[in-house]
């Protein structure tokens, strides 16, 4: 067991436990998109997470960090929250806003940080980019919705390293990037019917199995 | 042979040698003149394939026996296809030839080597001291080069081995094996040398942390992905010298403990892929690649990857993972490569360049290294020089060389008596640095320190005619679209980085845009996971703190001051400079824009004009009546009369 101070709270945990989980564990809640539980290297793709620590330069994602005995963290810094307005003002400035018709409705990661940043649910400092493509109904089983997706990775990490099946990958680069199938319905497998698992983890609801719309 | 190695004699090795100088002397001695012609991509791609069939065809028309030997590229882009001819009968000594097309190819063939007449006037100069003919060595653009890893290329033919060999390559193998990996660590870490792969971390301790890993297998990669739009010195280097490449990468493996190693080559570069796959089967014929290395019972396999070429494969985890058969996508470090690299093993990832500095190394010493360059960055530094400047190409300098050196004496500066306005450096991660900066000595720190980067070494000059606007916005417009998708603030950042931009560039930004622009690199450089996303933004970043006036100009005044983007520039004619009854501009508008005016000059439709130029360039330059201008209205609106519009309809 290692002793840290977060925020002036005096922690205990097992050493080497993600800083994340122990924040979140000791409800320290930090906004985070694209971390679970039990990963062994998270992808710290979603930018959201960070806290500064004493002895570092730098705000840096707690997801990526491992505790140690007195650790000193920060969770609410100037730096610390401008760096997680602006990451998720830059996700809604590319997110269909239109809570009242989503499923993921008050369940939702993205009102949960808006709520806790006290920040307005839409982008103002940036103009908002959708795509084109409302839907994409190419899977059997599920259908992906490009605007709602926050890119977490989430159900590509669940369905790799859980279900051990690769059907989920991020395609396309750059600005352009989604979730995709790899295009082909004739190799998925029947499995893929009855897990869900990918739908589950999905923070924002933009991966639906079909039938439930 | 230098004194060091003779001690180290190694029987397998010396009879290699022994072969290769007496193949080296037999083409010396040969009679006949020799053709030395330039066939990396850069010569091929300027017709040094063509050059070389109308040498072949015409010597063998005139009955002349002479040799052709090709080589690399020697670094000299405005000179290709480059040749030197080394006639001894003719009494001059080799020259050098550039931009020699067929049709030169077979003049020479005809005057010098069959009549004795070198052509002066095409010559640029010798590659010997001598009498006759100034030495290139007399120019600074060859003067104050050093070459330590480019020594080599542009002499010996990068698909002989022998050359290599003839040439004191591999030498340093026979004695590496005598001394213990600790020793060639120590050696290097003395060398101070740090990778040239952009960040220029200390190669010596890379390579220590990799062998204190107490593991069975290891692995050296070789990163050859070379992704910057405008660098090209990785490529030309395996074109050239691949073997002071392999030369590298076993001694790396050798210190480190790995017996396998990589090269990841993007699969645009095709000749460098054949010709590393063909140089690493040679190196294994002759044992010095493979089992049981020159009888050092040490063994080294060495592959090719073909990477399939994202700028962001070049990022040493993005570049592991897409070995593995992911997507090349960064994750975070720590742990780093040399702790759990390729397949979760420790692996060392060098640059070319930084592997292609071992081999001189550990021949002349660390000492002999360290006096190269500055204290805390020894050694050269390769750059790809682009853009306005007389003569471009790839320089290898001794770092600490100031900018102003580098683009002024060694590169002879700015074309056609233009301004400098400021300089690129380190493509889409670096930063665009004014004239106060010129005196920048060029090493890793103090370009950090200027808001630049080493980066992978390309270098864009820009003149008086430049928009700092428009470079930003041409930099994140490929990192935009080369940012792997994974992270928020390079994903969405950078694109809405690029919108702004764009947005400025045609005129239609405002205050709020410059403070957005400022605060969001900020952000996405604090924010982002990798390399790609941190550096980034540097483009605006450096251009906004250095030309902050360009910026204003387009927002305040709507006014392009390099009058480089469209949307705010005009073109007119200037009805003194206008010869009565020309017509040199009005058939090569492409859109009919330009009509005769009622007194038989010319006028610019500006609400049809499409900003090409077409008509400044077919103006004769004795006219010379065509003007650009910024903001556009500056342009006089001329009317197109009546009955001209009534013709063209
Ligand atoms: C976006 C990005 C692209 C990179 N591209 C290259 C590259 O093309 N070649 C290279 O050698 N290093 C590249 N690097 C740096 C590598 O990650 C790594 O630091 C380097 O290969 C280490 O070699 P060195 O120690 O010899 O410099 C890149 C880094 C980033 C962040
Ligand atoms: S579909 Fe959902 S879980 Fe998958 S990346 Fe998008 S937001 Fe994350
Ligand atoms: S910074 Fe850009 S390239 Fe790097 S991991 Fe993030 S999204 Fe990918
Ligand atoms: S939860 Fe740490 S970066 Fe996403």
């Amino acid at each position: 067991m290692v002793t840290l101070l977060i925020d002036d709270k005096k922690i205990d945990v097992k050493e080497g436990t993600n800083l994340l989980r122990a924040c979140l564990e000791n409800d320290i809640y930090i906004p985070n998109l694209c971390y679970i539980k039990g990963m062994q290297n998270p992808p710290a793709s979603c930018r959201l997470c960070f806290v500064e620590i004493e002895g570092e330069d730098h705000p840096i994602a707690s997801c990526t960090v491992r505790v140690r005995d007195d650790m000193l963290v920060h969770t609410d810094t100037p730096r610390v929250r401008r760096l997680q307005k602006t990451a998720l003002q830059l996700l809604l400035s590319v997110h269909d806003v239109d809570c009242k018709n989503c499923p993921a409705n008050r369940k939702c990661g993205l009102q949960d940080m808006a709520r806790f940043l006290k920040t307005a649910l839409k982008s103002n400092r940036f103009d908002l980019f959708l795509k084109k493509n409302q839907v994409d109904q190419s899977h059997p089983f599920l259908d992906y919705y490009p605007n709602r997706c926050v890119l977490c990775g989430r159900c590509v990490y669940v369905c790799r390293d859980q279900q051990k099946l690769t059907e989920l990958t991020f395609a396309q680069r750059g600005f352009n990037t989604v979730i995709g199938f790899f295009g082909n319905s004739q190799t998925i497998p029947p499995s893929c019917d009855r897990c869900r698992a990918c739908a589950e983890v999905c923070p924002v609801a933009a991966l639906l199995p079909k039938r439930e719309i | 042979m230098s004194p060091a190695n003779k001690e180290h004699a190694n029987p397998r090795f010396d009879e290699i040698r022994e072969k290769a100088e007496t193949r080296k002397r037999a083409f010396k001695e040969a009679p006949g003149p020799k053709i030395h012609i330039g066939m990396a991509t850069c010569g091929i791609a300027s017709g040094a394939l063509e050059t070389k069939d109308a040498f072949e065809q015409m010597l063998a028309q005139l009955g002349i026996d002479a040799q052709i030997h090709t080589v690399g590229c020697i670094g000299h882009c405005y000179a290709e296809p480059f040749v030197i001819i080394d006639h001894p009968e003719s009494g001059f000594p080799p020259i050098f030839y550039p931009e020699v097309t067929p049709g030169k190819a077979n003049m020479l063939t005809k005057l010098f080597l069959a009549e004795g007449d070198p052509r002066f006037e095409h010559i640029l100069g010798a590659t010997e001291k001598n009498e006759m003919i100034p030495w290139v060595m007399e120019f600074a653009r060859f003067s104050q080069e050093k070459r330590v890893v480019m020594e080599k290329c542009g002499h010996i033919d990068p698909e002989d081995i022998y050359d290599y060999i003839a040439a004191d390559g591999y030498s340093t193998l026979a004695g590496m094996f005598q001394r213990t990996p600790q020793e060639i660590i120590r050696e290097i870490k003395n060398s101070g040398l740090r990778g040239r792969g952009g960040a220029g971390f200390p190669t010596g301790p890379k390579w220590e942390l990799a062998a204190n890993e107490a593991r069975d297998t290891k692995l050296v990669i070789c990163n050859a992905d070379e992704g910057d739009p405008g660098a090209y010195m990785d490529r030309t280097i395996l074109e050239s010298n691949p073997h002071q490449v392999l030369e590298g990468i076993i001694a790396c493996a050798y210190a480190i403990g790995a017996h396998k190693a990589v090269v990841y080559v993007r699969a645009e570069y095709p000749l460098a892929v054949r010709i590393i796959t063909g140089a690493i089967q040679q190196a294994k014929q002759l044992g010095l690649v493979g089992k049981d290395i020159l009888g050092s019972s040490f063994d080294l396999d060495i592959e090719v990857f073909q990477g399939s070429g994202a700028f962001v494969c070049g990022e040493e985890t993005a570049l592991i993972r897409s070995i593995e058969g992911f997507r090349g996508m960064p994750r975070h470090r720590p742990p780093y490569p040399v702790q759990s690299g390729l397949w979760g093993k420790p692996t060392v990832i060098n640059n070319v360049k930084t592997l292609a500095s071992i081999a001189p190394i550990l021949k002349n010493g660390a000492a002999w290294y360290r006096k190269i360059g500055t204290e805390n960055s020894p050694g050269t530094a390769i750059f790809s020089v682009v853009g306005d400047v007389v003569h471009p190409g790839l320089i290898e300098i001794p770092m600490g060389v100031t900018l102003r050196t580098l683009i002024f004496d060694i590169c002879g500066g700015i074309p056609k008596k233009k301004k400098f306005k400021a300089v690129q450096i380190g493509g889409p991660s670096g930063g665009c640095l004014p004239e106060d900066f010129l005196d920048t000595p060029i090493d890793f720190d103090s370009l950090t320190q200027a808001g630049a980067m080493m980066g992978s070494g390309g270098m864009v000059v820009m003149d008086e005619d430049t928009c700092t606007v428009d470079i930003s916005r041409y930099f994140l417009d490929f990192t935009q679209k080369e940012s792997c998708g994974e992270c928020t603030f390079c994903r969405i950042g950078t694109f809405h980085l690029l919108t702004i931009l764009e947005r400025i560039t045609e005129g239609e930004g405002n205050e709020a845009d410059l403070k957005t622009l400022e605060q969001l690199s900020e952000d996405i450089k604090n924010g982002s996971l990798c390399g790609l996303g941190k550096t980034a933004p540097n483009p605006v970043l450096t251009s906004l703190r250095y030309f902050k006036d360009d910026y204003d100009a387009h927002v305040e005044e709507k006014r392009c001051p390099g009058m480089m983007c469209r949307p705010l520039v005009a073109y007119y004619i200037d009805l003194e400079k206008c010869a009565r009854g020309c017509d040199a501009c009005v058939g090569c508008c492409p859109v009919e824009a330009v009509f005769t005016t009622s007194n038989r000059k010319k006028g610019i439709d500006q609400s049809l004009c499409v900003k090409c130029g077409e008509c400044m360039v077919a103006c004769p330059p004795e006219y010379d009546a065509v003007r650009k201008v910024s903001p556009p209205q500056l342009a006089p609106i001329v009317e197109r009369p009546q009955q001209t519009v009534k013709e063209h309809k």
